[in-house]
């Protein structure tokens, strides 16, 4: 078996008889007798050395497809990750330290998240940032609950944010027995005169997707007076790549500003871990969930950070908590922020300008070339869905997969295709042709 | 230190990224002006991070006895394994055909993590334990609703809890009943008994509790909490106890989350990410968040969502990586490595314990399990110096402090979990500085109430950063 023991069994009989016990398990006196575990009781396999455990779990891995190209986005993006930022973040001593609850000792971590809050602010335009939440979906039902009071109860969710983030909304209301109406779609975007129609004096808030689920550009700014002028708070979830380029969500008026902080610097990894990130408007500052870092001064006076605004978390209030969130996600805050850094005004904004144009390539391509027709008329960014009958799409997806290339996300109506930086002309240009063969053109 | 934004300026930048080699395509409305991001070349970039990295202490740096939070050593071959392309260059909606290494990783997991626990079900979505937690109650509240029991609104919860216990009830709609604990630390019986009845949801317990021990009452505890319709949470945050020693599913408890991040070595990444399991008995299991992973009868994986499924608390499938970790350490434990584990983080807690009796009083001074807490409040009277103080010493000679202030039902706390990757010197090291620090209370205690001295900033102001918030630069 493998160990992580230090301890030497004559060293172990020395601690044992300073402690004035005669073996192990006489340490577990006060354990009812008939609920111990008795040998050959815990079904495990055998322990394994470390060649074993690698050579165990690098099979595992090479169970799964690495797809060479990657056309699927809809809500997990794989974008350029700068060599800087893998460095940074392996740093041993960034990934094996707690919280930092002793602020003398941890002021790396406490200034990169002050960095990290800074740079999420600067890229969504509020006014304040938390040191993070586990993920975009409950970033955005952790923001429905801010935006609620005793009069204001309803939590409205526009039909086209991705399914998993509403799905995470409709749990997180069971737990606080809220009710969330989906405001319907209308052509690929959220109806503005269904929201109109439906919020009432008890609506909370609104929650928009920018851009949406489909890859559509909402008009967010209209939206959300909307629902200002229903008295109701004005959520965006955004994707942070293309903030860099799209109108802020303070420009468009935003109370709240979350998303899915994954496609700054963090690799698809089946899902995790990824980063929620939050922020809002000062007037909102007192009911952001999770830890949030401030400046501070030491006795003499030197500039440092310490976790603040403590008054909120379940540590002090318990159940009184604007949320129960401890553990968040910090490590990859830090990736994020590295990513920021590392990308600067120019590079995150020319990220964005590649994402979209060779999205507008793949789309322009398979309507002329493969005939593949576009779902809706609107603006998009870089996403979209391309009309197809069921079938059409399996089959497209499975010559894709043959030649190693991720096709896009089956949706209802079609397929849900997504191009970033990481994607080259040729590359696009040898998924059209398949899909063109496929689709008899 | 500068902050990043006080460094580099226009024109400092990487290359990066390629010209476009498609047309350029612009939005119709962009944002007024380019995000004010840093602008720093590489060099910069990477020495004030480096610079960063100098002024954290983690578990690599020295011994962390930070009690309930299980600071262990974090075994390199799991990070190793996590960082395999095969498993970062994987998108979380591939088909299941495409993914069965991934969803192996999971079954395989939950499998070892049931037999550990007790438990017949499991799922990797929960990010986190309080997230855990907010998933165990939400299937404690479907679960009474599916029998037509609405009517069970309180859950139960001892005050000496960890502050997410009662914060994750109130998120998950119940109202909570705090109930005081006996003397001994322990779960106050008859006041249980009181406390149930037609309204009670349930009980969150952990065991060993906060304070280090072993409720012996704990069959007793959960058969109340079921004689009265209830069922029973299980906080994980104590489990590197009892790993494979004895089970929570053996204790009576229908619902668990585990703390992958504390008991199953992986790292804390100075706050996250963590990854908290919700694992049931088969009584909820249809209520769990979907998609889990099915076996077919050919041995192939698939996600599958559970009949009456609360709904996913998560995106995708929770921490992946981090589930990888713990099965790293699953596989290289094994069946004799999982309790030797937890016998030797208790074994060296009561040594650490018997160590510093000497110049420190226990809450309660009997054998603990995997951490125990002193009681500075005697010290304090004496010397006037805190516990706080006392860390704050504790600072100045390189080792992390423990635990303060919790639990909350010990006044001067400091809680002390060594854990079992510490060595026999490491211990008696420990000891002897907080020797040190026990005769400077009584010598000099106006030199603890000034510790740190040695640390790139001393006290900080914390009452003026929650008064006048600074949270962002400017």
């Amino acid at each position: 078996m493998g160990r992580y023991v230090p301890i030497t069994p004559s060293e172990e009989r020395e601690m044992l008889s300073a402690i004035g016990v005669d073996s192990l398990e006489a340490l577990y006196e006060s354990v009812p007798h008939d609920m111990l575990l008795k040998d050959g009781d815990l079904d495990l396999p055998a322990g394994k050395c470390e060649l074993e455990v690698r050579a165990d779990v690098t099979n595992l891995a090479e169970q799964n497809t690495r797809f060479r190209t990657v056309l699927r986005g809809a809500g997990a993006y794989r974008h350029f990750i700068p060599a800087a930022v893998g460095s940074v973040v392996r740093r041993e001593e960034l990934v094996t330290a707690y919280t930092p609850y002793q602020p003398e000792i941890s002021q790396g971590i406490l200034q990169s998240i002050f960095e990290y809050q800074t740079m999420i602010c600067q890229l969504t335009g509020m006014d304040v940032s938390n040191a993070s939440v586990y993920d975009g979906a409950t970033a955005a039902a952790e923001a429905t609950a801010m935006c609620k009071d005793r009069k204001r109860v309803k939590v409205y969710v526009s039909a086209c944010v991705h399914p998993q983030v509403l799905e995470v909304v409709k749990t997180y209301s069971f737990g606080s027995n809220t009710d969330v109406i989906v405001v319907p779609a209308k052509d690929g975007r959220t109806d503005a005169e269904a929201l109109t129609g439906l919020l009432g004096a008890d609506a909370a808030c609104f929650l928009l997707q920018q851009p949406n689920y489909f890859g559509q550009v909402e008009n967010a700014e209209a939206l959300g007076a909307i629902a200002h002028a229903a008295g109701a708070k004005f959520i965006m979830s955004v994707n942070p790549i293309a903030a860099a380029l799209l109108p802020t969500p303070a420009e468009c008026g935003a109370d709240v500003a979350v998303g899915e902080g994954q496609p700054l610097g963090m690799p698809l990894s089946f899902g995790g871990p990824y980063l929620g990130f939050m922020a809002a408007t000062n007037a909102m500052l007192r009911k952001l969930p999770g830890r949030i870092v401030g400046q501070t001064e030491d006795r003499e006076g030197r500039r440092g950070y310490v976790l603040t605004l403590s008054a909120r978390e379940q540590h002090i209030r318990r159940e009184k908590a604007s949320s129960n969130i401890c553990s968040n996600e910090a490590l990859c805050a830090l990736t994020a922020a590295v990513y920021m850094a590392a990308m600067g005004p120019d590079g995150m904004e020319q990220a964005a300008s590649l994402c979209t144009s060779k999205a507008h390539y793949l789309a322009s391509q398979l309507q002329s070339e493969a005939k593949l027709p576009l779902l809706y008329e609107g603006e998009f960014f870089h996403e979209f869905v391309t009309a197809c009958k069921p079938e059409t799409a399996q089959a497209i997806l499975d010559a894709l997969e043959a030649k190693g290339i991720l096709g896009g996300q089956p949706v209802e109506g079609g397929l849900l295709w997504c191009a970033t930086e990481l994607v080259t002309k040729t590359e696009m240009d040898q998924a059209i042709s398949i899909v063109k063969e496929v689709c008899g053109q | 230190m500068k902050l990043i934004f006080e460094q580099g300026g226009a024109g400092h930048c990487l290359s990066l990224l390629p010209e476009c080699d498609v047309p350029v395509v612009r939005p119709s409305k962009v944002r007024a002006e380019k995000a004010p991001l840093p602008q720093v070349s590489e060099t910069e970039l990477v020495r004030h991070y480096r610079t960063l990295s100098k002024q954290v202490y983690g578990v690599n740096d020295g011994v962390y006895p930070l009690g309930s939070c299980t600071m262990k050593y974090n075994p390199k071959i799991n990070e190793d394994m996590a960082a395999l392309p095969g498993f970062t260059d994987v998108h979380p909606l591939q088909p299941d055909h495409t993914v069965q290494g991934c969803l192996g990783v999971l079954k395989e997991a939950e499998t070892a993590l049931c037999s550990i626990t007790g438990m017949d079900r499991m799922t990797m979505q929960p990010a986190a334990g309080a997230h855990g937690e907010f998933t165990g109650l939400l299937l404690i509240k479907a679960y009474h609703r599916s029998r037509g029991d609405a009517a069970r609104t309180k859950i139960i919860v001892p005050d000496s809890a960890h502050g997410t216990n009662p914060a994750s009830a109130a998120m998950a709609g119940f109202t909570v009943v705090n109930i005081p604990s006996g003397p001994d630390g322990c779960v106050d019986v008859e006041a249980l008994r009181k406390a149930v009845g037609p309204d009670t949801a349930g009980l969150m317990l952990t065991n060993p509790n906060t304070v280090g021990i072993f409720d012996k009452n704990i069959l007793e505890i959960t058969e109340i909490v079921h004689a009265a319709g209830g069922q029973c949470y299980y906080d994980g945050a104590n489990l590197n106890a009892v790993m494979g020693v004895v089970r929570p599913g053996d204790m009576g408890f229908d619902v668990i989350h585990l703390n992958l991040h504390k008991t199953f070595s992986t790292p804390h990444g100075g706050g996250g990410p963590g990854s908290g399991p919700v694992g049931c008995k088969a009584h909820l299991a249809q209520f769990l968040p979907g998609p889990v992973v099915e076996a077919a009868g050919d041995g192939s994986l698939s996600l599958v969502q559970p009949e009456q499924s609360i709904g996913r608390v998560r995106t995708f499938q929770g921490n992946f990586l981090v589930a990888v970790r713990a099965l790293c350490y699953l596989k290289t434990l094994g069946r004799e490595g999982i309790p030797d584990a937890s016998k030797h983080a208790v074994l060296n807690a009561n040594y650490l314990m018997h160590l510093m009796k000497a110049d420190y009083d226990m809450a309660y001074d009997v054998t603990c399990m995997h951490e125990f807490v002193m009681d500075l409040g005697h010290m304090k009277h004496e010397t006037g110096v805190s516990a706080m103080d006392i860390a704050k010493g504790l600072l100045d000679l390189g080792i992390h402090p423990p635990t303060m202030y919790f639990p909350l039902i010990v006044h001067e706390a400091l809680m002390v979990e060594p854990t079992e990757t510490e060595s026999k010197e490491t211990l008696e090291e420990v000891a002897a500085i907080f020797h040190q620090l026990a005769v400077t209370a009584h010598t000099d205690p106006e030199a603890l109430h000034n510790a740190p001295s040695k640390t790139p900033v001393s006290r900080l102001d914390e009452v003026a950063a929650a008064r006048h918030p600074i949270l962002r630069w400017s």
